[in-house]
């Protein structure tokens, strides 16, 4: 009887997983055939299978579609989804409080910060340079900024050696502003092209992947996601409060520590290469608690899945609706995303779950 | 036996805790008693680990409580707060869990002390349900749970459960059910501590009562041979009468006694406390 509790526990944490990545697998390969040149996919099987050398003679045009120009961008938006719902759903167990999205730690202000201090000043100061700044240095100074605004968070929210928490989220607002009337300094001076190439950057792009960015992306959201990960079970226990969680054997600071810092990794690289993307980060995570169970251990994992899964959805609408032209992807999410989640949050009313 | 020793605090030029002492024994349920700043949250802080500097020594099973490592700490002494706020929709069984956090329990285990800390605390109808909707006394009880789950395993070393005032936010029957049920814990080789706002809950349940008033011990000892007339005034400053009522001792506040003198046996216990 005991044993096939237990298993019958395995076995529904491993189907939700299961049933995630099935509906990530769909997503991806759809999003690799749809697109301007459509590639079947037939034809998907045929490039990978003669990319490892087993067959030849592909049409070479399919293959640049699908190795240099679709499969860098899913990849992107694949790991920045995953990036943005794993510190969301991390940061809202952190803070106790459902209504967190990852940007509350400074993050994307900073970022933001960084990013318009490129648009501003490397026209005029090294106008040779701006193509390679289009490509690494606006990430580089977007990171650099989202980085320094989460210290600066941190350091503020220490209260006699500890991590304020209320302290934290009122930092979080002060760099926020701070950031905000900086940039709103910057706008006031902007010219109209400065100006676009802003609002655009705020409202997320995700064509401009390489593979190049993506050696530096992967690997810094894979250890920021792993870290989050092994978070998962304190966090449980923090949602019943910081005292408990001590009580209960937590080493309480370093989980704060590492999952701000984590958190801010995720965001922040993801941020860098694509600009802002909200909604991503605050809703998906309600979606996997109000669907499956609010236990770390799987709203953690799920929330990267299904961040990945919502992203993807979106970029697939994002350049097939007003092909060949493409819509700014943090707008397309959020009319995607907002209806399920008003939906969900209907029924879960009535469950009173919330 | 968790013992503190001559302990003082103080916060600024403020002295919350002066001198106190005492010892937790296992099997025994040790109650905390005295008005509101007498520095009993203060000395359960200390207690548990949660505050740091402080002046003296705590020794757990004669190991200074400093040396211990978190998680060790945690398998040997659970706290039960006052209440307990549970922001997302968890169901009782992962709330109880979380007692189970320091421990490497394979699922198997893992459910087993999760079935049995239900069961020791009558929970079994409770069971899927989610916490956000329980009352405040089921609520209680489910963290009663947890504390319970997280003290059950076997270690020759006795084991230690601090209650910070649990019964503050509940109705008569579940207070009495609330520490009936922690009182039994002493069955099991674990000592408890229970800081009690209510002095009637605190000598029907304590075999030693500590007073406490201004951070400094007024009275410590036996509960049935210092909670005396004497002492409970000098705590609360507060005149009381006591009433023995067949070998139970019954305290009431004087004021309200001197109203309704003649009605004593018509007065309902829920009214005093």
């Amino acid at each position: 009887m005991q044993i096939a509790l237990t298993n019958k526990n395995i076995s529904k944490h491993t189907l939700t997983i299961l049933l995630m990545l099935g509906l990530f697998s769909v997503l991806f390969l759809s999003s690799l055939a749809i697109g301007s040149v459509t590639v079947s996919p037939f034809d998907i099987v045929l490039v990978f299978a003669q990319k490892l050398g087993i067959v030849s003679g592909i049409d070479e045009m399919k293959e640049l579609v699908l190795i240099n120009i679709r499969l860098p961008r899913l990849l992107l938006t694949v790991s920045v989804g995953a990036a943005l719902g794993i510190s969301g759903a991390a940061l809202q167990g952190l803070f106790r409080n459902p209504l967190v999205e990852p940007g509350i730690i400074g993050v994307s202000s900073g970022a933001a910060l960084g990013a318009i201090f490129v648009i501003m000043f490397m026209g005029t100061v090294a106008p040779a340079l701006l193509e390679v700044s289009r490509t690494f240095i606006m990430p580089l100074f977007a990171f650099l900024g989202g980085g320094l605004a989460t210290v600066f968070t941190l350091k503020l929210s220490k209260f006699e050696g500890k991590t304020q928490i209320t302290y934290l989220i009122l930092a979080g607002v002060a760099i926020t502003s701070l950031a905000g009337a900086a940039i709103g300094l910057a706008i006031f001076y902007a010219d109209d092209a400065q100006l676009r190439s802003y609002t655009f950057w705020t409202l997320g792009d995700l064509s401009s992947a390489t593979w190049e960015k993506l050696n530096i992306l992967l690997p810094l959201i894979g250890i920021a996601c792993t870290g989050l990960i092994t978070m998962s079970r304190s966090l449980n226990a923090i949602a019943l409060g910081e005292s408990e969680a001590f009580h209960s054997g937590v080493s309480v600071e370093k989980v704060k520590l590492l999952t701000v810092l984590f958190s801010a990794m995720a965001v922040g690289v993801s941020v860098a290469f694509t600009g802002i993307i909200g909604f991503v980060g605050l809703v998906v995570p309600h979606i996997i608690r109000i669907s499956f169970t609010s236990d770390h251990t799987l709203v953690l994992p799920c929330s990267a899945i299904g961040g990945a899964c919502l992203l993807l959805l979106a970029d697939i609408f994002a350049r097939t609706i007003v092909i060949p032209a493409e819509l700014p992807i943090g707008v397309v999410t959020a009319v995607i995303g907002t209806p399920f989640f008003i939906y969900l949050l209907i029924s879960s009313k009535k469950k009173r779950l919330i | 036996m968790f013992t503190i020793d001559n302990i003082s605090k103080s916060i600024g030029r403020k002295t919350i805790l002066r001198n106190c002492s005492l010892q937790i024994e296992p099997g025994k349920f040790t109650a905390v008693v005295g008005p509101n700043g007498a520095g009993k949250t203060t000395l359960l802080k200390i207690l548990s680990g949660e505050t740091k500097k402080f002046a003296g020594e705590v020794k757990l099973n004669g190991k200074n409580i400093s040396n211990f490592k978190n998680h060790e700490l945690s398998k040997l002494r659970a706290i039960l707060p006052q209440h307990t706020v549970v922001n997302f929709p968890f169901t009782i069984e992962q709330v109880i869990e979380i007692g189970r956090y320091a421990f490497k329990d394979s699922s198997a285990a893992k459910e087993e002390v999760i079935d049995k800390a239900i069961a020791l605390t009558g929970l079994e109808k409770y069971k899927g349900r989610h916490y956000q909707t329980l009352s405040g006394g089921e609520k209680q009880r489910v963290q009663m749970a947890r504390v319970i789950a997280q003290l059950l395993h076997n270690s020759p070393d006795p084991k230690y459960l601090l209650l910070d005032e649990p019964t503050s936010s509940l109705d008569l029957a579940q207070q009495h059910a609330l520490l009936a049920l922690a009182k039994k814990q002493c069955n099991r080789h674990i000592g408890v501590l229970a800081i009690l706002h209510d002095l009637n809950l605190a000598i029907q349940y304590a075999d030693d009562i500590l007073f406490l008033k201004e951070g400094q011990t007024v009275a410590y000892g036996a509960c049935n041979e210092v909670a005396t007339t004497d002492v409970i005034e000098e705590t609360f400053s507060h005149p009381v009468k006591l009433i023995e009522d067949n070998g139970q001792l019954i305290i009431v506040p004087k004021s309200i006694l001197n109203i309704q003198t003649k009605n004593l046996n018509t007065i309902s216990y829920g009214q005093f406390s």
